[in-house]
């Protein structure tokens, strides 16, 4: 029998315990450092405690995830090496700017004509305000931020089949959809077919609730007039004087709006992933992979090396690599440890010393196809002409949506927008396209959504994440069966090497998941060094 | 990662996505989940040529898309088939994105061209028997 003292107390009572005794500020501490409250499981800086005592570290991969193991282990004691791919840090955190050149798999070319000041995130673009392990990089890495925008009510929702092919504002969608909802829901309560689910009580506060939410006359419909033009806009907005007086707009037939399918680009802003605040660095997405490297000792990272072998045995890990732009002899460094961020569509391809657990985890990922493309204006005719200040339109073309910048309203003459942002089959088809044929389209399907599109598109760029030549891909594809099953082998260390980066994550594709991927892994790998 | 609402929706349907996979968000209800390409050059271009390239030489950078041009492997048509279908480490499966009769077009377009010369036609039913 198990002595009742020694019984496992369990988390639950052990926290009700530290409540009770030392109050709630103690208590939320407990679970923030038991890693239950925090965001994404990030609690402050990684504390790596103890003396390496010379250990060294190999880390392989310069993006947010290795330049994250990089920076921590090294300010831990360990000697690090980083060996990057390209002949820059930063991986898939990255900016195009003019005089960039985009080099694609297959010999494809682009030289980016964007002028001074103008960019384009072909990677991440936003970050939400709950990736806090992200942010707490940013602010100690001193990355300047600025909001997002997410959701814009003057952008654009549209479809090539509905309403003649003639986007409507998002405010028009919104406020409609939530209007026929809100009266058809007024409808039933009030014929008492919701008497099942609500008491009498909550029925009548339900219908008040649901006359103001959606914007109902007395009688509980969604009709023309002054209270709903104040959700969905005026066919001619108030003014002052005598010249100038409000006209209310027409609301949508509601079947023609629920057939037109324009109320799945309502969905976006209100999934916890892009609920405001959202955020973007100032400048480009690529200065935080450059506040990393500013935080790193010279040398750190070497540049240029494409990993051709991993090896391990009982005392350290040899990683063999070539030139990646040169090629030429073989090249082997070598360390304790390693934390490997090469993103799996590589690793696969790598002969490496590891069990068959983390080989087979790696062999079942392949990564998504992405596309972006950044379009330069000649004049920011979204805002001069259409009062759009920031902001997405989603559409059903292959472009899937047209990104407006967030910044810069009134202050400059041209702009980029973001003109394609797509996955699946579209991001496949326009991946395959030459960089000539994807711009030609992406001005093609905006004119559809923007007349203006037509004389004044400037010069663009594009990324189809297939061709990078470092990810051969976008992000890693876990089904929710393949996670059950090869997640945590793939997360696991193997003999003197762990595996980190948004593969590696429950965050995929974001750029808090590569951080908090590393973090972890470092964390497991020190705890192994410690007690080596 | 990622999707129209639609998109979300057919992707996780089509279990290729768990739900936090998203950064892309919702769109505007247009996506299709599968190509519509007819035929197997359509086909080819459309998707293949995107990593397998145009010529069909393949490419290499940190890692390698193999050349599908005088490629031995295709030999025997089950291997492209279960591939397409099923996908292998870093090539997707396309399974869900295409149907037996475009597998069969696009595979037999390759296996004909790009200085492959092999005589037996796959049918579709040979895709069906491939599927998981």
């Amino acid at each position: 029998m198990a002595d009742q003292k020694f019984a496992p107390m369990s988390r639950r009572s052990l926290f009700q315990m530290i409540g009770m005794a030392a109050g709630s500020a103690v208590m939320y501490q407990a679970l923030t450092d038991l890693g239950f409250a925090g965001e994404s499981g990030y609690t402050g800086p990684v504390k790596l405690q103890g003396d390496p005592k010379g250990a060294s570290v190999l880390v392989l991969g310069a993006g947010l995830a290795g330049l994250t193991a990089a920076m921590e282990l090294s300010r831990a004691g360990y000697k690090v090496q980083v060996l990057e791919y390209q002949h820059k840090a930063g991986g898939r955190n990255i900016s195009i700017r003019g005089g960039d050149t985009v080099n694609e798999l297959g010999g494809f070319t682009q030289h980016c004509q964007f002028d001074p000041g103008f960019y384009v995130n072909p990677g991440p673009m936003r970050i939400p305000h709950h990736h806090v392990a992200l942010l707490d990089y940013c602010k100690r890495l001193n990355v300047v931020l600025e909001p997002f925008s997410i959701i814009n009510y003057n952008a654009m929702i549209h479809n090539t089949k509905a309403f003649g092919g003639k986007p409507k504002r998002y405010r028009e969608v919104e406020s409609d959809f939530r209007g026929y909802v809100s009266e058809l829901l007024a409808k039933c309560t009030a014929q008492g077919k919701l008497d099942q689910a609500v008491t009498k009580d909550d029925a009548e506060i339900l219908l008040r609730a649901l006359r103001s939410w959606g914007a109902l006359d007395k009688d509980y419909q969604y009709k023309k007039g002054t209270l709903v033009s104040n959700h969905r806009g005026y066919d001619v907005d108030p003014g002052g004087g005598l010249s100038w007086k409000p006209t209310d707009s027409e609301p949508m037939a509601m079947s023609e709006l629920l057939q037109s399918g324009l109320w799945s680009g309502l969905l976006t802003g209100h999934e916890y992933e892009y609920q405001m605040t959202m955020f973007q660095p100032v400048g480009g997405m690529d200065r935080i992979s450059a506040g990393f490297v500013r935080a790193l000792p010279q040398d750190m990272i070497k540049y240029n090396c494409k990993v051709t072998e991993v090896k391990q045995d009982a005392s350290g890990v040899t990683v063999s690599y070539v030139d990646s732009q040169k090629g030429g002899p073989v090249q082997t460094a070598t360390a304790n440890w390693c934390v490997n961020t090469i993103p799996a569509t590589i690793l696969s391809q790598v002969p490496m010393q590891i069990g068959a657990p983390l080989r087979n985890a790696i062999n079942s990922l392949s990564y998504s196809a992405g596309f972006k493309a950044g379009l330069q204006m000649k004049r920011r005719w979204w805002e001069d002409d259409e009062r759009i200040y920031g902001g997405i339109s989603y559409t059903d073309q292959p472009i899937a949506l047209i990104s407006y910048p967030s910044t810069q309203y009134m202050t400059e003459k041209k702009g980029v927008i973001l003109g394609a942002y797509t996955f699946g089959p579209h991001a496949f088809e326009l991946t395959a396209m030459s960089p000539q044929e994807r711009m030609q389209r992406c001005v093609e399907y905006g004119a559809n959504i923007h007349p203006q599109y037509k004389t004044e598109f400037e010069t663009g760029v594009s990324v189809g994440w297939h061709r990078m030549p470092f990810t051969l891909g976008c992000f890693a594809q876990w089904t929710e069966e393949n996670r059950a099953k090869n997640y945590d082998a793939l997360c696991a260390i193997d003999g003197r090497m762990v595996l980190a980066g948004e593969h590696a994550s429950h965050l995929g594709a974001w750029q808090e998941g590569a951080i908090v991927s590393a973090l972890d892994a470092i964390k497991r790998l020190h705890q192994r060094a410690m007690s080596a | 990662m990622k999707k129209f609402v639609v998109v979300a929706g057919s992707l996780l349907v089509a279990g290729l996505l768990s739900p936090a996979a998203f950064a892309q968000g919702s769109g505007a209800g247009g996506f299709r989940m599968g190509f519509t390409e007819q035929g197997g050059e359509a086909l080819f271009k459309g998707i293949c040529q995107g990593c397998h390239m145009p010529n069909a030489q393949g490419a290499v950078g940190a890692g390698m898309y193999p050349a599908l041009a005088k490629n031995p492997k295709l030999e025997v048509a089950g291997y492209p088939i279960a591939v397409v279908v099923n996908g292998q480490k870093a090539m997707p499966g396309f399974g869900n994105m295409l149907t037996d009769q475009q597998v069969a077009d696009v595979i037999n377009y390759v296996r004909t061209h790009f200085g492959n010369n092999y005589k037996d036609k796959v049918n579709p039913a040979d895709v069906k028997s491939a599927r998981p």
